[in-house]
């Protein structure tokens, strides 16, 4: 029988992540991600499986680069800051193929900001973030449990298609408690013919992204669209909710998502029609869910802690079809229910 | 009458015409491991890792499995295959500069925390893949594109003895500085790349071997010059020395 526990979100993906089968987890402290590192330096241990505290943000990911190219589950955590320094690997682990999870447990910014939960970093996840043009999958969270349940799907995301993942987490989700039934899991990872392990009996197997001779890396650049086309035809993933009589739809993930749902209920009450599809893979980007309510919403409200990221891709996918509201707080300021409701209220008068 | 083959290329290392500049140590080195490789039998299981410099590709020369890393992070990369795969023999051959300035931290880390790795560190005083800039190896007045007019120590620092430094930590299992100018010294650094082999392989931790090598082009000398200019000068400032070793024979 599933056991349920209290946990917070950053416990619950940690213990997730080790039912998922991660092998090696290699990390560095920063807060509000403590709780997932400390987690990961009592257990794994205890499993006879590797952890290692790097000397840094950028040894961290590099090793994570190592024992992916090993052929093991490997992952690292950080918050914002640090998820900048891991910048350099991931885009190597992008050029390499090597799949593996990275969890960004957001905080304010920009440089050092502040602790509290943000939204700022969409921009930095979808768009690849390091330089070279990449994609990396990114999953959003916004409970316990999905912080529990999206490390599984991350390595079997990130091994079917040799891709790093990321899970864009907030500091609020990462330290509130809630229930979380824990999973019953026998990972199976694919085999991995490219990995290093020894060339035994084969010839020899070469991890790389350097390409200088004239012409290969433009083919291994198509090859790697051509996945990043395959993943956003297979992979979207995003929950409707209230949205078949829905006059306004409001767009949001993760800490907003949950503000959004209160404040969606108390519109109701009122006999606004409001309804909510929440992204649960920021890339590939939820288009065709949200082109699909476009015959009937009257108006789109994108709800972010942030000056406005996700709203872009919102934008890109309503092309002009109706009007597209935002509403965010930037710099750790999170909005109460009642700003939201009061911002679906303002949109309602206007239809 | 029959043929006995004296001396043949070592399996490991694959049949390919080196692209490194003509009196470059690279080559030797290079020789020396796959030497290695194959009288310890280990072919079916090095990981090698070759980080950013000339020796990136150094894996379309040597027949193992083998990490490109990004530049300096090879300590780092080693430590996350080392760790994943313990039974596994890991290398890691880093240049001067990706090692003694822009994976300063990497190395000394991994140093102290005693992976059990092999680190092998050409060290030739200079960067050769960017183009003859000053590395934190450069030589008090040797020029480099970087410093025209000759390393300044007064703005620029003087160059960075890793062993000596690494030789402070406690973990490390083999500290050893040698360098390739002479048949005899070439004999000599085999003797101590074997000796970090068997560190690893007897599970000591950190092993790493220091190796003065010539960069002729950037070193702006003909080959031979350069190796004279390695034993006399680069040597005069890097002491040739094994400064720990804990293998057992």
């Amino acid at each position: 029988m599933s056991k349920r526990v209290l946990t917070s979100g950053n416990e619950a993906l940690a213990e997730g992540a080790i039912r998922a089968g991660c092998d090696c987890y290699f990390g560095y402290p920063i807060t509000p991600q403590n709780e997932l590192i400390t987690y990961m330096a009592v257990h794994m241990p205890r499993l006879k499986r590797v952890f290692v505290q790097a000397e840094s943000e950028v040894a961290a990911i590099n090793m994570v680069y190592g024992a992916a190219a090993a052929g093991k589950r490997a992952m690292t955590s950080s918050s914002s800051p640090g998820i900048s320094l891991k910048q350099e690997g991931i885009s190597y682990l992008a050029g390499a193929e090597l799949p593996a999870l990275i969890v960004n447990v957001q905080r304010a910014g920009p440089g050092l900001g502040s602790i509290e939960p943000s939204q700022s970093d969409y921009w930095q996840a979808t768009r690849g973030g390091g330089h070279g043009g990449y994609r990396v999958i990114v999953l959003a969270p916004y409970n316990a449990q999905e912080m529990h349940d999206q490390p599984a799907l991350a390595f079997d995301l990130a091994d079917k298609y040799r891709i790093p993942v990321m899970i864009l987490s907030d500091g609020q989700i990462g330290q509130m408690m809630e229930p979380v039934v824990l999973r019953e899991e026998s990972p199976c990872p694919p085999p991995k013919p490219w990995a290093l392990t020894g060339a035994k009996d084969r010839p020899h197997n070469i991890v790389r992204s350097y390409l200088p001779r004239a012409g290969l890396l433009e083919v291994h650049n198509k090859r790697l669209h051509a996945k990043y086309a395959q993943i956003e035809k297979n992979e979207v993933r995003a929950e409707a909710s209230d949205l078949d009589d829905a006059k306004i739809m409001v767009v949001a993930y993760g800490t907003s998502a949950r503000l959004a749902g209160g404040a969606i209920v108390q519109a109701r009450k009122q006999g606004i029609a409001a309804g909510m599809l929440r992204p649960i893979t920021l890339w590939p980007f939820p288009t065709a869910p949200i082109q699909s309510c476009l015959d009937r919403v009257k108006a789109v409200l994108v709800v972010e802690l942030s000056a406005g990221q996700m709203v872009e891709d919102v934008r890109l996918a309503v092309t002009g079809k109706v009007p597209v509201h935002f509403f965010g707080r930037v710099g750790g300021g999170v909005p109460s229910i009642a700003d939201v409701h009061e911002k679906i209220r303002e949109v309602a008068t206007s239809l | 009458m029959t043929e006995t083959a004296l001396y043949t290329r070592p399996q490991s290392l694959l049949d390919m015409d080196m692209f490194y500049c003509p009196g470059c140590g690279h080559g030797i080195v290079h020789k020396l491991i796959a030497e290695l490789i194959d009288e310890f039998d280990l072919r079916g299981r090095t990981i090698a890792v070759a980080p950013v410099g000339c020796s990136v590709t150094a894996y379309d020369y040597l027949d193992v499995d083998f990490s490109e890393s990004a530049h300096g992070r090879a300590p780092a990369v080693a430590t996350g295959i080392k760790r994943a795969r313990p039974d596994c023999f890991v290398f890691a051959y880093q240049g001067d500069g990706d090692l003694a300035s822009i994976g300063m931290a990497e190395i000394i880390h991994a140093a102290n925390r005693g992976e059990n790795y092999t680190t092998i560190f050409i060290n030739n005083t200079v960067y050769g893949m960017t183009g003859g800039q000053m590395a934190p190896t450069t030589l008090p007045g040797q020029k480099a594109s970087t410093c025209p007019e000759g390393r300044d120590p007064v703005t620029t620092g003087y160059p960075i003895r890793i062993c000596e430094m690494l030789n402070t930590l406690q973990a490390p299992a083999m500290i050893a500085r040698t360098m390739v100018d002479s048949p005899a010294n070439v004999r000599k650094t085999k003797q101590l790349l074997k000796k970090a082999f068997q560190c690893q392989l007897q599970g000591k931790g950190f092993s790493l071997v220091e190796i003065l090598s010539p960069c002729p082009v950037y070193m702006r000398m003909e080959p031979k010059a350069a190796m004279e200019h390695v034993r006399k000068n680069v040597s005069a400032y890097f002491p040739v020395k094994v400064f720990r070793e804990l293998a057992t024979e």
